[in-house]
């Protein structure tokens, strides 16, 4: 059974009830007012929706808000934040690992072994150190998920059109990896095609390597689920897609849902290759 | 066909039109506490103009998808019970809260209809889902919300021929939504929004049993 916005709450409690708002979860919709009511939360079911018309009205206003104050160096310093977060929950991580590899003995690894030794008893002044920065790990690891989830919420109102073609984490990285909205929105595709892929870029400019295919829209299903020979096309014709994405963000944010249907097509067309070359 | 209870055609300065009471959103005309429900500006309006059997009656409970600035909601609330709106643009949601002002039974909620798992918290059973979402994927939004309508519910929904795809015949982007459709809905009725709305399909169906 899942929980009405209103489970558990205090029913004078206003920031709650907004929190409860915009992040409660369920599956299946059930008979909320009757509920509210057997449950104390209000007199009647008129009383109820008096209290539901202030609380959405609340929760949304502050949801409106929010998603307005963001504006793309907000989400640069976001992306760039999760990016310190996870890489340095990872290394402290593998630091864990190591040292309670050496006390304990047993073989695990990555942040899921930290948040392990988070509960762990300490017995001596060893154990706790180790737990303490395994707590301090595990914290790391949080403030990531946390930052990815204000990054998800935010992107689509910085650059609805570029979140809807690349996902907002990848829409933020591109904007973090070009400086800026306005940045991204003036670079030819093909530099939006290779962002994130620098060092290699400048290896095949000084003539010692091939020229890379893709940077960090590498990420995109479109690209990564493309067979390897077809993905230069699927990652120009991605870099292609959000470029006009980005543009259409920066200069007049409209919503063009027409652009997703188009990338569909051209990228189911290139991957249809694969079935025309088995035949 | 039948209007619901709190929809009348009235007359605005001798133009005969649709219209509900309550407080103007959009600069509609106004005739003492009648708004004008302008057909143009509103897909369900639209609906209604044309004689289609939406089944409302009035004082329904309402899961609106695709609120946007308030427009046709406003109109849905002055006749309808409880009317929860759902919209995931931040931008048009301020003129939505502006509607939701003096409507006690509208609750604007910013939110994305493609993850219904997100207000199902505050969205209880509903007599009618009305949907206007201009994103592709039309019937799987529909199929999503299906959770929401009660066995003999109703769901009035404006199809986008555009959002699906730009380049395709309309009439064959609404045979594939109707296909679709049909998986989750018995299609009750079905017939274009013009001239009111160029390239839009009106639909009402009620769902399948499972």
């Amino acid at each position: 059974m899942s929980n009405g916005w209103f489970a558990g709450l205090d029913p004078d409690d206003d920031a709650a009830a907004v929190e409860q708002i915009e992040a409660g979860r369920a599956d299946t919709p059930e008979d909320w007012p009757q509920q509210a009511v057997e449950a104390g939360f209000a007199d009647d079911e008129a009383a109820y929706y008096d209290r539901l018309h202030e609380v959405t009205m609340a929760a949304t206003s502050a949801a409106v808000a929010e998603q307005e104050g963001a504006d793309d160096q907000q989400l640069v310093h976001a992306v760039r934040a999760m990016a310190d977060c996870e890489r340095t929950a990872n290394e402290l991580a593998e630091r864990v690992a190591e040292w309670g590899g050496s006390r304990y003995g047993d073989s695990g690894s990555g942040v899921e072994y930290a948040r392990s030794l988070v509960e762990r008893d300490d017995e001596d002044e060893g154990d706790t150190a180790l737990r303490a920065l395994a707590e301090q790990t595990a914290g790391l690891a949080d403030e990531a998920d946390s930052l990815r989830a204000y990054i998800e919420r935010t992107a689509p109102a910085v650059a609805p059109n570029l979140s809807m073609l690349a996902g907002p984490v990848l829409a933020a990285r591109l904007i973090s990896l070009a400086g800026g909205l306005e940045a991204l929105a003036k670079k030819p595709s093909g530099t939006v095609q290779v962002l994130g892929a620098e060092d290699a870029l400048f290896a095949h400019l000084k003539g010692n390597a091939p020229s890379p295919k893709h940077g960090v829209i590498f990420t995109h299903e479109y690209v990564r689920g493309t067979r390897r020979e077809d993905r230069g096309s699927a990652a120009r014709a991605l870099a292609g897609k959000l470029s006009i994405a980005a543009r259409i963000d920066h200069y007049s944010g409209d919503r063009r849902s027409d652009l997703q249907a188009e990338l569909d097509e051209r990228i189911e067309r290139i991957q249809a290759r694969a079935e025309e070359g088995d035949e | 066909m039948t209007l619901p209870a709190g929809v009348e055609r009235h007359d605005f300065d001798g133009e005969t039109s649709l219209a509900t009471q309550g407080q103007p959103v959009y600069g509609e005309r106004t005739d003492g506490d009648w708004r004008r429900w302008d057909p143009h500006r509103s897909k369900l309006g639209a609906m209604l103009e044309h004689g289609m059997e939406t089944g409302l009656e009035g004082d329904e409970t309402v899961l609106y998808l695709g609120a946007a600035a308030g427009t046709t909601v406003s109109h849905v609330a002055d006749f309808a019970g409880p009317t929860y709106a759902v919209e995931f643009a931040p931008r048009p949601v301020r003129e939505l809260l502006d509607a939701a002002e003096s409507r006690q039974n509208l609750f604007p909620l910013l939110k994305d209809a493609r993850k219904p798992e997100r207000y199902a918290h505050v969205v209880e059973p509903v007599d009618v889902v009305v949907q206007d979402v201009a994103t592709r994927g039309q019937a799987r939004v529909a199929a999503l919300n299906k959770r929401f309508l009660t066995d003999d519910g109703r769901l009035l929904a404006a199809i986008k021929a555009r959002s699906e795809d730009v380049t395709a015949d309309p009439a064959d982007v609404f045979d594939n939504v109707r296909e679709e459709l049909s998986a989750e809905y018995e299609l009750l009725e079905t017939a274009r929004l013009d001239p009111y709305h160029e390239d839009h399909l009106g639909i009402v169906a009620r769902p399948r049993e499972d």
